[in-house]
């Protein structure tokens, strides 16, 4: 392999897919780019990886460089998200046990209706839900949030949000330690594996197209070294669309599957890649449309509403000045690098960088240069809007 | 005693956590709780609300302590440390910048003192910035209830501010006490008349 070295941290997740590949398939490479990448132990590390400079580049959970940028946690140091890495790939499981009462109490497991799986949970377990996930400040929570919030419990003070290490996440819910978790895959398939939990829903059922991880670097980098931030860019966004073209999940799977990565069954890691889930260890399956999205629809497009989005969330439940948060947080998602890079390979991208997120229902064609761009749907399962244009 | 520091070291392998605990003893007079344990790590922490965390980079287990350092007031996050390679330099202004988390060479014995040396730096910095902060809170609780027994004296006297705060002083200099306990009194006779 030949090329600038170049370093990338990434979590041993499904959705690191796009480094993975764009090292493997050799996207990187073709970007003049000797790519290698760091196996990080937990999230908080990888960032301060990145702000240490240990790593050029990082897979990072959407919403940490925002609460980076409102100072909630982090090293201080400003970090860029130059493009999404993936969209979707959550899934929330329960225990053993409350999947029993959940299924006394009528519940059908159908995967798919936000509402009647949070009423059913919520009846269920009683006051003092208590539910894992990876970290603090993460799509996972964040969809916990507006799930059980917007069915009308409290937020955060009626729920119990604890973050557990996803390798830890099994171990936690057999030893009662939480009742319920919302997990990047494979660690939800690995509950159900393990015959410790049953899966209530996958992500997409609560938003239909959330921004789940980020490649992220520092903004100094970003600044002094634009034009490899835009080789990395684009190697990542031939990988996935590689990802996207017919017959290479298998292939991917295998290779992810790979000791130096996942370290884990090829099978169950195609589980999440073609969005075909086993949510009990008696194996009853369920197919689910974008469940783990890289490409389609602009998935990498780092729309700036992601930052503004993420960013309104975490004022509102830290006590943060809404609107000095919202600008900040559109500042995170640089549109604009994103864009430089991909405009010369001829990538259609939306001639927009805001978007008011949650209106698409069905696939739409958007303003792009070519006008070859359909956004997917992107709606929220209570059918709310956020709107970039609103103040505070 | 300001120097003393609780601190929790969170280590699986029983002799790398006794070599640890032992180099924290000679590095001063600390309150030292090893947890061997990862499951319910976050309880097991916060019930010994340390001044310092000691984890082992490579453990999952610190997004744990992410999430400890925002439960408590920024002013109170305790200090958690990690493995790698960095210069004592930099770990010093990094914990003095309020670094709740910061990544030093290995659990390895000789490699502590210097952390223990800057947590105690920031300790004292923040105990200090602590002191300065509950005056703070003091002086302007202090001035309400000034404010509150001026206007208290204003409506049953019919007088004016200065002139009850005139009142107020020198009835605080014929008891010999402060202004402050002066209005405190009233504003507690008033609240009991009323």
């Amino acid at each position: 392999m030949s090329g600038t070295p170049l370093s990338a941290g990434f979590i041993p997740l499904v959705d690191a897919a796009p480094l993975v590949i764009a090292r493997e398939i050799g996207f990187a490479e073709e970007e003049g780019i000797a790519l290698s990448l760091v196996r990080a132990p937990s999230w908080s590390t990888l960032r301060d990886m990145v702000a240490f400079g240990q790593v050029d580049a990082a897979h990072m959970l959407s919403p940490v460089p925002v609460a980076t940028a409102l100072g909630l946690g982090g090293l201080g140091v400003r970090l860029d998200a130059v493009a999404v890495m993936s969209v979707n790939g959550n899934v929330i499981g329960v225990s053993q046990a409350l999947a029993g009462r959940l299924r006394a109490a009528g519940h059908d497991f159908g995967f798919r209706d936000a509402v009647a799986a949070g009423r059913a949970l919520v009846g269920a377990a009683g006051p003092g839900l208590r539910i894992g996930v990876p970290f603090p400040f993460s799509m996972h929570a964040e969809l916990l949030y507006c799930w059980l919030g917007a069915l009308g419990l409290r937020v955060p003070e009626e729920i119990d949000v604890r973050t557990v290490p996803p390798p830890l996440m099994a171990r936690a819910l057999a030893a009662d330690e939480i009742d319920a978790f919302c997990v990047g895959e494979p660690w939800g398939s690995i509950a159900v594996e393990e015959g410790i939990g049953e899966l209530l829903l996958p992500g997409t059922a609560i938003w239909a197209f959330a921004p789940e991880k980020v490649l992220a670097v520092r903004h100094d980098w970003s600044r002094s070294e634009p034009e490899l931030a835009a080789r990395l860019v684009r190697a990542l966004w031939r990988a996935a669309r590689w990802l996207t073209a017919p017959g290479t999940l298998s292939t991917a799977s295998e290779v992810l599957a790979r000791p130096e990565y996942l370290d884990m069954s090829a099978e169950v890691v195609e589980r999440a890649m073609t969005g075909r889930l086993s949510i009990a260890p008696q194996g009853e399956l369920r197919s689910v449309r974008r469940f783990l999205e890289f490409h389609d629809g602009a998935a990498g497009f780092p729309w700036r509403s992601y930052g503004d989005w993420i960013a309104a969330r975490l004022a509102a439940r830290t006590g943060l000045d809404r609107a000095a948060a919202r600008a900040a947080g559109k500042r995170v998602f640089r549109t604009d690098l994103y864009r430089a890079a991909l405009v010369p390979v001829g990538a259609d991208l939306p001639g927009a960088s805001e978007k008011v997120l949650g209106a698409i229902r069905v696939p739409t064609a958007v303003a792009s240069p070519k006008g070859s761009l359909i956004l997917q749907p992107d709606a929220f399962f209570d059918r709310s809007i956020f709107d970039p244009d609103t103040v505070g | 005693m300001p120097d003393r520091l609780t601190i929790v070291v969170v280590e699986k392998d029983r002799e790398r956590a006794l070599l640890i605990v032992e180099s924290l003893r000679a590095s001063g007079d600390h309150d030292i709780h090893v947890i061997g344990d990862e499951a319910g790590l976050a309880r097991a922490i916060s019930s010994r609300d340390p001044d310092l965390v000691l984890i082992d980079i490579a453990s999952p287990s610190r997004d744990v302590l992410e999430e400890l350092t925002l439960a408590s007031a920024p002013m109170e996050r305790p200090v958690a440390m990690f493995v790698d390679e960095s210069d004592d330099a930099l770990t010093r202004a990094a914990i003095q910048a309020g670094v709740s988390a910061y990544v030093v060479d290995g659990l390895r014995p000789a490699r502590i003192k210097p952390i223990i040396d800057a947590a105690i730096a920031r300790f004292q910095m923040f105990q200090q910035m602590r002191t300065e902060l509950v005056a703070t809170r003091r002086a302007l609780e202090e001035r309400k209830i000034i404010d509150r027994a001026k206007g208290l004296l204003m409506k049953a006297k019919g007088i004016d501010e200065d002139a009850a705060y005139a009142l107020l002083r020198r009835a605080a200099m014929d008891q010999g006490r402060r202004v402050a306990d002066v209005a405190e009194a009233i504003v507690t006779a008033a609240g009991l008349l009323s």
